[in-house]
């Protein structure tokens, strides 16, 4: 069974009346382990389709089978707990809390699992030093690089053992270094520790990274192939 | 769910963020909790001293005094012409039913003198009744004797003021003193009742014989004349159902005739001590309720400031929920913060109160009393405040949608 199937998934958003389609019949599979890079133009529905897949969104039609569980229909409380659960984020702004430290932050998801305070914290710590930040725990984000912020974001992401990692250009706002860090930093977690890895791009050489690449135009996918290194 | 240190945590954290707009907020509630703590203490205090000054007045009395009344006893244009004689008291407290005692009080004031020592003091002419009505003792020494007060004695009873002032530490019993210059012997000392009221000192007085006082002390127009008659009714209905036997007593033996008015004006203590302490009762809710509106209003403040959080921290709601936040988890969040907020709030607010409460005492008479339950409703209330006013904001946090909070910049 995939991990991520999709069958058919529409989304419209209302428009002055009219019902403005952004996806337009999305089918779809994705196994456990993958690195999956989905790429496009502007406007094509890339972040659309990834909010569906991340739980965050809901779709107006079609079915969404996440690792056995239909969850097109659930509540908002119960995609949160999916989310929590079975999903991690990596966001092109970081998102990270402000005012609040790099262990802090990687600690948040487990917050709301209500994972005990001294577990959150080895977990976090463990989780840091995973993507090479043992040394900034207690850093407040402004006080990091944009790398090194993607990198808290990251260690979030994985800490509640989630195993579907979701980045939505998480190079856009670093410069060329600290985004081939952050693609070997992927990869390792995708070789070494087997985490689903989806990420929308538009560079090629980031989509590179990826060992398949899908292309959507205008809400559809355009094509879909392995990555030929 | 979120575990409780967390949140607290979170909440002080946001609290902390925002010092300078956290204690403004915070200011309604902090004036309001203080008012409702001066607001208590104030009102408590006046009736326990209204409840004192009635038992050191004693209890079911009746005061006449000279003077001209038109309706009911209740305008009290007195002492305009000496009217009243001791007789008259002897007479109502011999006749009435409902009457037990009945004092004359003669008044006077004047200085008295002893060795090198002088004290300007309240002079009261009277009898053993008036000590009884009042329900007051001796210190030690004696009361006046029958002899003393038949053959008019040059005796005493002093205040314990008065003892102060005159003789510091010497035992006054036996001593001479004298007053507007005739010698008295000093026969008993009063037990200390202090203040009755602001600047009016009880123990500030000397008491002698009345006939004393109506031969040699103070000037009389006609015989047998009094300020004053103190009368105790043998029971609080009886204020009021005697006064209409006294009046008509009073008018015959004045002869006055239908067409006239009274010469003297009945007031019955209990029922102005009632009056007063309703009109203490009423002042206090008034003014317990303009310091809850007050809170009230710190209430709307919070609500406002909570939106306005609200809203500057969708982005930081967006990343909760993205992570796995309920909605139950955020309304829990700025829930306590709203909580927090008011308590901070409300613990100011009982700081400021209760030294309100002390520089009220300490610079008026007034007298206030505060106590735990005084202190516990205001700042539980002001919690309840805040839950109340959290609560739409809470909700609507937890009803965004996290895409759009996420992306919100
Ligand atoms: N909440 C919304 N309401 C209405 N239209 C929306 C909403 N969200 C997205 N859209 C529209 O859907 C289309 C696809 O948006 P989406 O963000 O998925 O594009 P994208 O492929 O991620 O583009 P980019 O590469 O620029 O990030 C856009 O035309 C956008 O205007
Ligand atoms: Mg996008």
């Amino acid at each position: 069974m995939a991990l991520i199937e999709l069958k058919d998934i529409h989304k419209s958003y209302p428009l002055d009346g009219f019902d403005l389609e952004i996806l337009k019949g999305i089918t779809l599979k994705i196994e456990k382990g993958e690195f999956v890079a989905i790429m496009g133009p502007s406007g094509s529905g890339k972040s659309t389709l990834m909010n569906i897949l991340g739980c965050l969104d809901t779709p107006s039609s079609g079915s969404y089978m996440l690792d056995g569980q239909a969850v097109q229909n659930l509540s908002a409380d119960e995609l949160a707990e999916i989310r929590n659960q079975k999903i991690g984020f990596v966001f092109q702004g970081f998102n990270l809390l402000s005012r609040t430290t790099a262990l802090e932050n990687v600690e948040l998801p487990m917050v709301y699992s209500n994972t005990p305070s001294k577990l959150r914290q080895e977990r976090a710590q463990k989780a840091l030093t995973a993507v090479g930040l043992s040394e900034r725990m207690h850093h407040m984000p402004n006080q990091l690089s944009g790398g090194q912020q993607q990198r808290v974001a990251i260690a979030r992401a994985i800490v509640n053992e989630a195993p579907i990692i979701f980045a939505d250009e998480p190079t856009g706002n670093l410069d060329t270094k600290m985004s081939v860090e952050i693609m070997q930093l992927f990869t390792e977690l995708n070789e070494k520790m087997g985490r689903t890895i989806i990420l929308v791009t538009h560079e090629e050489d980031i989509a590179r990274y990826a060992k398949r690449i899908i292309k959507i135009v205008d809400g559809e996918i355009n094509s879909d192939q392995r990555n030929k290194k | 769910m979120i575990d409780f240190s967390t949140i607290f945590s979170i909440a002080i954290r946001a609290i902390k963020a925002n010092k300078m707009r956290s204690i403004l907020t915070s200011l309604g509630i902090i004036i309001g909790v203080a008012a409702v703590i001066v607001m208590l203490a104030i009102g408590n205090g006046a009736q326990v001293t209204i409840q004192n000054e009635m038992k050191s007045m004693g209890t079911n009395l009746i005061m006449i005094r000279s003077g001209t009344s038109t309706s009911g006893g209740q305008r009290m244009g007195h002492g305009s012409q000496p009217t009243m004689k001791a007789g008259d008291g002897n007479a109502i407290e011999e006749k009435i039913e409902g009457i037990s005692l009945a004092a004359p009080v003669l008044n006077d004031a004047g200085q008295i003198v002893y060795g090198n020592a002088n004290w300007s003091t309240s002079i009261v002419g009277t009898d053993n009744r008036y000590f009884q009505i009042k329900d007051w003792s001796l210190a030690y020494g004696r009361y006046f004797s029958q002899t003393d007060i038949t053959s008019a004695g040059k005796v005493a009873i002093l205040g314990t003021t008065v003892v102060k002032e005159l003789f510091g530490d010497v035992d006054p019993l036996g001593k001479t003193i004298r007053v507007k210059g005739i010698p008295f012997t000093v026969i008993g000392v009063t037990t200390s009742r202090g203040q009755s009221g602001p600047g009016m000192d009880q123990d500030d007085m000397i008491y002698i014989p009345l006939s004393t006082a109506q031969k040699k002390v103070t000037g009389i127009s006609f015989p047998d004349m009094v300020n004053m008659i103190m009368l105790q009714a043998k029971t609080a209905q009886d204020t009021y159902t005697s006064q209409d036997a006294i009046k008509a007593l009073l008018r015959q033996r004045h002869n006055l005739g239908t067409n006239k008015d009274d010469d003297f004006v009945i007031m019955n203590l209990t029922q102005m001590m009632e009056m007063m302490e309703t009109s203490t009762k009423v002042l206090t809710i008034l003014l317990g309720s303009i310091a809850s509106i007050s809170l009230l209003v710190g209430g709307i403040g919070i609500m406002n400031i909570m939106l306005v959080s609200v809203t500057e921290r969708t982005r930081e709601i967006g990343i909760r929920m993205a992570i796995g936040a309920k909605s139950w988890d955020i309304r829990l969040q700025f829930l306590t913060e709203a909580l927090v907020l008011s308590l901070i709030g409300g613990l100011i607010g009982v700081i400021c109160g209760l030294i309100g409460v002390a520089v009220i005492s300490f610079f008026s008479s007034f007298k206030a009393i505060v106590s735990i339950f005084y202190i516990l409703l205001p700042f539980s209330f002001a919690g309840i405040v805040g839950l109340f006013f959290g609560f739409y904001p809470a909700y609507k946090a937890s009803l965004l949608n996290p895409i759009n909070a996420l992306r919100y910049e």
